[in-house]
């Protein structure tokens, strides 16, 4: 094949200098770029997984158990074989030989103890909703049909599904793990060496000084992305290509390979367009092994999609720790040490990185501050309940709600203001590069600049004016102001580091790109993004590398057939990691070109340098466009000798650090003392997240991870009756803030970039989540504290909100007994019946 | 099976269903309008909302059937000659959307509440989107969207001399 280099010149843009009128001085990176994405999700072209429609194919329905622990003494498939349209039933036992166990990719400890977890269970159930048999049928109507008609006989055994109770080992989850403890992981600060004991700090300060101690509950949330799952396998006769609403196709592929035993190469996984994953969507599912295994046993493309009930039932929640905590400190409030005790609630099975989540917390608890010994002991429990895994933010967002609570009690018993006791133990901005308590070296941040800008935003000390005022004036619905000084790890992760922590496999990540004749740029990563706008933000990166027109950029991702390697979205990863390897692999693209320009040029590589898309002769006008190089090497009629005709290169970046983004978020709630009810008034966040590539995508994601960190304080729980039914298992109970449950934020960053990637970038997808729910608690909390509260467990609904008023009442003397009296039992009134007294859901 | 004659996006269509087919369902797997999208079983979520006579339904809250002689508009029927309605525009424009699941139906809400009270305050807005969910944007920016979108709009039917 020729082409006519003259013919395709005209296709090359005619200059590829971009406009340069405004302050970022052309370049495309920090523009508030609207997203290229945009177009087919508002025009309804978007490609989900469940629009996939293959001649022949199949669909599926799962037969779910309702019970949370039984022995399945048998099962009766015969009605179901025969109904209209059914082609397959099938039940563990069939497939007992192929599916395998489903992965676990983090053995926390080398003797971290786990129970089989096949797809289909064979003979034991350990949730409600665990999978006992399929159906396939033409059409997903007739194969819920007839999953209605599949006779499962069970056996009912003891469900424990209280964390605590379940520490005590009498109820197992598991009998025949005769234990419900998966592991016990520590980290001392005086063993690894990286700070004093606890023990001698606790005991110092119980002589001379502060210690508080708390015992808090995260409760048990549900990632509830917007996109059911759902999952297509086409059995093609070659391979086995399957379509997943899945963030880690890449890690899917592989670990569908070692599940399956299925050669790597057989199987190409893509992730089309998905719909939010919040961690939700990183796993590696019983669906996705299931649709599989039909797929593979019938020969014929099969579809399974999930009804929002099975979702919210079996798609891996998140969270669900109960935190004991001893924060000791002088009596001025400089803290000398924290001890915390974790039990956490793997649920009934260890999903992709179930034991690793409470991990990845255990590094923050110090968060930003200067602590001299710190001791962290996790206990990882299995219940009888839906497992547990990444949900946004992983581990971050319980530590992180645990320090600031407690340095908000701190602050109480010392008597200053919230802010100053973080300020007194807080790194400086001038002592970075810092190493922690925990041995992580913060590269950068400034927490002085981040809390003075929040602080004027908030008007912070009027508020505090208003605050006393209302008081002071017996107003029955009171302010609270709420603080929260965060960091987080992000860009997950230096492979050794990861290596270290028994995680099983590295975190690194791969860019392709691609330059094609007429000067358009391809790239490829290996990053699978499901709503943060990549393909915006690479472009954005590559147009300034390369100096090409941010419209010429196409990127592509997801399909593990385009983008072979890559190991995905999640973490705050993707821009940190993937973006740098986007970067690196555009630099090695104008170093390769640069030789070939220079010949073309007939001038001396030395001579020649790069700048905004041309090679030019220093000292001259004389230069060549980089899509003009591309074209001269797709002729190749022209090259240096030795040179090998090809613009693309690849690129892998492995970051040597995790990057640390921080902020200031303050909210100011009204909480009504007559009704319980709390009421958002202003919340502003100042993030530091290192550099921008694009403000518009930033703040999109600040205020989607404030809702959800709010959603924790205020409203969301997955609740479970003492069944261990899902009581909370459709949109109905398991409430998701609408538009009128919130409220319009003020959003703003500082700037401190990082040092560990070429950008200067931290991560922002998890730091809204992981702020906002302790400044929204310490806030309900600050309303009321001197009604004498100093807690309220998450969710701070209405009724907790009230109860905690009425409770506290109850304590307080004179004024309370006449309390007690109006809401004695058994004499029923209005208030007593909209407030139920009923205990609380754990 | 029910015979039905539907006018969807502009099309006419005639087709035998079963009678418990959901309009949503009717819509994507008989007409491969998948622009319209299901995110719960309770009605809840709101993103398969159309327009059904040009007021906003939630097509998984109806019958196919009862769309008998009906005329349904979809998120794929919103642009008119390659040109997106106002409201379609303001989403990108003030990036409320993410992963874009929920934005179907908040576009064909939006404009339903836009019709309704053109001059809507901050706070009608998110009344009137509550029936709505969103899991990405924490509805900040689809707020403005909806302003934005309600601005244009009426220039819109300024200009054209009352068409929106």
């Amino acid at each position: 094949m020729t082409v006519n280099p003259e013919v395709v010149e005209h296709l090359i843009e005619d200059s590829v200098d971009v406009d340069t009128s405004d302050d970022l001085g052309g370049r495309e990176v920090g523009r508030a770029r609207v997203r290229k994405e945009d177009y087919r999700l508002i025009t309804g072209r978007t490609k989900w997984t469940d629009n996939i429609q293959l001649p022949g194919m199949l669909h599926l329905a799962m037969v779910r158990s309702p019970y949370a622990h039984a022995r399945i003494t048998s099962i009766d498939v015969s009605a179901a074989k025969t109904s209209s349209g059914v082609v397959a039933v099938l039940t563990g036992a069939d497939v007992a030989d192929e599916q395998g166990s489903l992965p676990t990719a983090w053995p926390i400890v080398p003797d971290q103890k786990a129970p089989p977890h096949p797809a289909i269970a064979v003979d034991h159930v350990a949730f409600a909703g665990e999978i006992v048999a399929v159906v396939a049928a033409r059409s997903a109507a007739e194969a819920r049909d007839a999953a209605e008609l599949v006779d499962v006989d069970y056996e009912e055994l003891p469900p424990v599904l209280d964390l605590k109770e379940a520490e005590k080992d009498t109820v197992l989850a598991h009998p025949d793990l005769g234990t419900n403890k998966s592991a016990f992981w520590q980290f001392d600060s005086a063993a690894a060496g990286t700070g004093g004991s606890v023990d001698e700090a606790i005991e110092a300060a119980r002589r001379d000084g502060i210690v508080i101690e708390r015992e808090y509950r995260q409760q048990r949330l549900i990632p509830a992305f917007m996109e059911p799952r759902s999952t297509v396998v086409d059995p093609t006769g070659e391979q086995f290509v399957m379509w997943s609403a899945t963030q880690v196709p890449h890690i899917l592929r592989l670990m569908l390979a070692l599940t399956l035993g299925v050669p790597e190469s057989k199987v190409r996984v893509i992730a089309p367009d998905v719909g939010g994953g919040f961690g939700g969507k990183l796993q590696v599912t019983p669906e996705e092994v299931i649709t599989f295994l039909v797929a593979r046993r019938v020969g014929k493309p099969c579809k399974w999609t999930e009804t929002r009930s099975e979702s919210l039932l079996s798609a891996h929640h998140g969270r669900d720790q109960w935190q004991r905590l001893t924060l000791a400190a002088t009596k001025e409030g400089r803290v000398t040490a924290l001890k915390v005790d974790l039990l956490a609630d793997m649920g009934a099975y260890l999903g992709l990185v179930t034991p690793g989540v409470p991990i990845l917390g255990a590094f923050m608890f110090n968060a930003i501050y200067k602590f001299p010994a710190y001791q962290f002991n996790c206990t990882n429990l299995f219940t009888n309940k839906t497992w547990t895994d990444a949900y946004r933010g992983a581990g971050r967002p319980e530590a992180t709600y645990a320090i600031e609570r407690l340095m908000d009690e701190l602050a109480v018993e010392v008597g200053v203001d919230p802010l100053e006791i973080r300020e007194m133990n807080w790194i400086k901005h001038e002592e970075f590069p810092f190493t922690s308590v925990c041995g992580l070296e913060y590269d950068s941040g400034n927490y002085e600049a981040a809390t003075a800008r929040a602080k004027e935003l908030f008007g912070y000390d009027a508020l505090r004016a208003e605050q006393k005022q209302r008081r002071e004036a017996g107003d029955s619905v009171l302010l609270g102001i709420g603080v929260s000084t965060f960091t987080e790890m992000c860009g997950l992760a230096p492979s050794r580091v990861l290596g270290s922590l028994s995680y099983g496999a590295g975190g690194w990540e791969t860019a392709s790109i691609r330059m094609l004749p007429t000067g358009k740029v391809e790239v490829v990563t290996g990053t699978s993004p499901h709503g943060q706008g990549h393909e915006t933000a690479w472009s954005q990166i590559v147009a300034d590398r390369l100096g090409v027109p941010f419209e010429d950029v196409e990127v592509l991702h997801g399909d593990t057939q385009v983008s072979a390697r890559g190991l995905d979205t999640y973490g705050s990863r993707s821009l940190v990691v993937g973006g740098e390897a986007v970067l690196l692999a555009a630099d090695k693209v104008v170093e390769k070109a640069k030789p070939i320009a220079a010949h073309l040029l007939e001038a001396n590589v030395d001579d020649v340098h790069f700048e905004k898309g041309h090679f030019r002769v220093k000292g001259t006008d004389h230069g060549i466009s980089i899509g003009e190089v591309s074209l001269a090497v797709f002729s190749s009629h022209n090259l240096p000798d030795g040179v090998e005709p090809s613009l693309d290169a690849d690129a892998t970046f492995d970051p040597i650090n995790f990057s640390f983004p921080h902020g200031t978020h303050l909210c100011a709630v009204e909480v009504d003392t007559e009704t319980g009810k709390t009421s958002i008034r202003s919340y502003v966040s100042v993030d530091d997240i290192g550099n921008i590539v694009n403000p518009l995508i930033v703040e999109g994601q600040m205020h989607g991870g404030i809702v959800q960190g709010v959603a924790q304080a205020l409203w969301e729980e997955a609740v479970y009756d003492d069944q261990g039914t899902l009581v909370s298992g459709s949109f109905v109970d398991y409430t998701l803030p609408t538009a009128a449950d919130t409220i319009s934020f003020v959003t703003d960053n500082t700037v401190s970039p990082s040092t560990t990637n070429t950008l200067g970038t931290k991560g922002v997808g998890e730091a809204g989540c992981i702020a906002s729910t302790p400044a929204v608690v310490n806030a309900v909390v600050d309303a009321v504290r001197h009604l004498g509260i100093d807690d309220i467990r998450m969710p701070c609904t209405p009724e907790r909100v009230w109860k905690a008023i009425q409770s506290a009442g109850a304590h307080a003397g004179e004024a309370t007994e006449q309390a007690q009296e109006h809401f004695a039992p058994g004499e029923p009134n209005q208030d007593t019946t909209t407030a139920p007294a009923t205990g609380d859901q754990s | 099976m029910t015979k039905i004659s539907v006018k969807v996006d502009g099309a006419l269509y005639s087709d035998d269903v079963e009678p418990r087919t959901l309009l949503v369902h009717y819509l994507r797997e008989r007409l491969g309008k998948v622009g319209t999208v299901v995110g719960c079983d309770t009605s809840n979520c709101g993103a398969c909302t159309v327009h059904v006579d040009g007021r906003s339904v939630k097509s998984c809250n109806m019958l196919a059937v009862q769309a008998d002689g009906h005329e349904v508009t979809t998120i794929e029927g919103l642009a008119t000659n390659g040109e997106l309605h106002p409201m379609q525009k303001a989403f990108s424009e003030c990036h409320a959307l993410q992963c874009g699941y929920c934005t179907p139906g908040m576009i064909m809400q939006a404009i339903d509440l836009v019709s309704e009270n053109p001059n809507a305050s901050e706070a009608e807005i998110r009344e009137g989107m509550e029936g709505n969910l969103c899991r990405c944007t924490g509805y900040h920016n689809i707020v403005k969207a909806v302003q934005q979108g309600a601005a244009a709009t009426a220039q819109a039917a300024s200009t054209t001399g009352g068409q929106s």
